[in-house]
């Protein structure tokens, strides 16, 4: 299983950008960490997810705390 | 007047008025920009969604500098964090470190703020850490390479004005970076008292956001700020300490 953004996934084998692309995430508006290591996005094609990875897929929200 | 300017590790800004972060609309966006004047506009990470096909940054007009926060950090590593990914999502190297351990008073904690600010400023950061005003923790923040010193006015979002006024004063006289009053300043005469008083900015959304009429108080902000700091320029008069001194000669002519 992969953690990603806290829910399990099973999509381990598949490169970031396989699974991104099937999520429909949109790549320029993501950053991805991947075990606490930011991937950057010329590695994604070739980034492949293993079993027990975490992944952090986040973008640029209003504000923050209240 | 026409040459101060705010300057931050470098970078120039005609605008003493920083929008924060808290509640956003695209209307507070705008107001803070064409109203308020704002230069620097907050912004959070947070998780993405799958479908996202807006960012936010099309709604925010050119030539504003983006300050990605670190909210949501509970500690010194996820506010390092935090902070790379805000890099790689593109906005430049600007950051303000925010770290919260207490979700009721939402207070930053200084000591993690620290470690962040360090490790954050050798990796060529401009941090910009929100802090609880404290003068060895300023101290330790310039040492460790922040680029201004961000001092709580008030508990986050309470609009309650200079409640440690005498505190960020300290840091004020004391601190030669530039003091940025964060959080808590709810009326345009509490930000005129900041400025007054040498603040180097004032930091602040919820006023807006909260406030009757968004674009009228955005403007009421915006000649505040710039009332206080004409005023600190010019230098303050002098408080007498009893007693009156008259603005008029007194000749009593009438009577000689």
């Amino acid at each position: 299983m992969v953690k990603i953004n806290g829910k399990d996934y099973d999509v381990s084998g598949m490169t970031i950008t396989e699974y991104l692309t099937s999520t429909e995430y949109k790549k320029e508006l993501i950053a991805l960490e991947r075990n606490e290591e930011i991937v950057p996005k010329a590695e994604y094609d070739n980034t492949v997810i293993e079993d027990g990875d975490i992944i952090e897929i986040v973008s640029f929200v209003g504000g923050g705390s209240l | 007047m026409n040459n101060d300017k705010l300057v931050i590790a470098g970078h120039e800004f005609d605008s003493r008025f920083i929008l924060g972060s808290g509640k956003y609309s695209m209307n507070l966006i705008e107001a803070a920009v064409k109203d308020a004047g704002a230069q620097i506009i907050t912004l959070a990470v947070r998780r993405a969604n799958t479908k996202e096909r807006e960012s936010i940054l099309d709604f925010i007009p050119e030539g504003v500098t983006l300050l990605p926060n670190t909210s949501g950090a509970r500690d010194a590593s996820e506010a390092v964090r935090i902070a790379r990914l805000a890099r790689e999502l593109g906005c430049g190297n600007f950051v303000k470190i925010e770290i919260m351990r207490d979700s009721k008073y939402l207070l930053p904690d200084n000591y993690e703020t620290i470690k962040a600010t360090e490790i954050l400023a050798n990796e060529g950061f401009v941090v910009m850490p929100y802090m609880y005003p404290d003068l060895n923790v300023a101290r330790d923040l310039v040492n460790a390479g922040a680029a201004t010193i961000m001092p709580l006015a008030a508990p986050i979002g309470s609009n309650k004005g200079l409640a440690a006024k005498e505190f960020i004063e300290i840091l004020i006289n004391e601190i030669d970076l530039p003091i940025i009053v964060d959080a808590g300043i709810g009326r345009p005469s509490q930000a005129c008292e900041a400025m007054e008083m040498g603040a180097a900015a004032v930091m602040a959304n919820t006023a807006l956001a909260t406030a009757g009429d968004l674009t009228m108080m955005a403007s009421a902000f915006k000649q505040a700020i710039e009332a206080g700091r004409k005023a600190y320029l010019s230098g303050l008069g002098r408080v007498l300490g009893r007693g009156a001194s008259a603005s008029d000669p007194l000749t009593g002519f009438l009577r000689d």
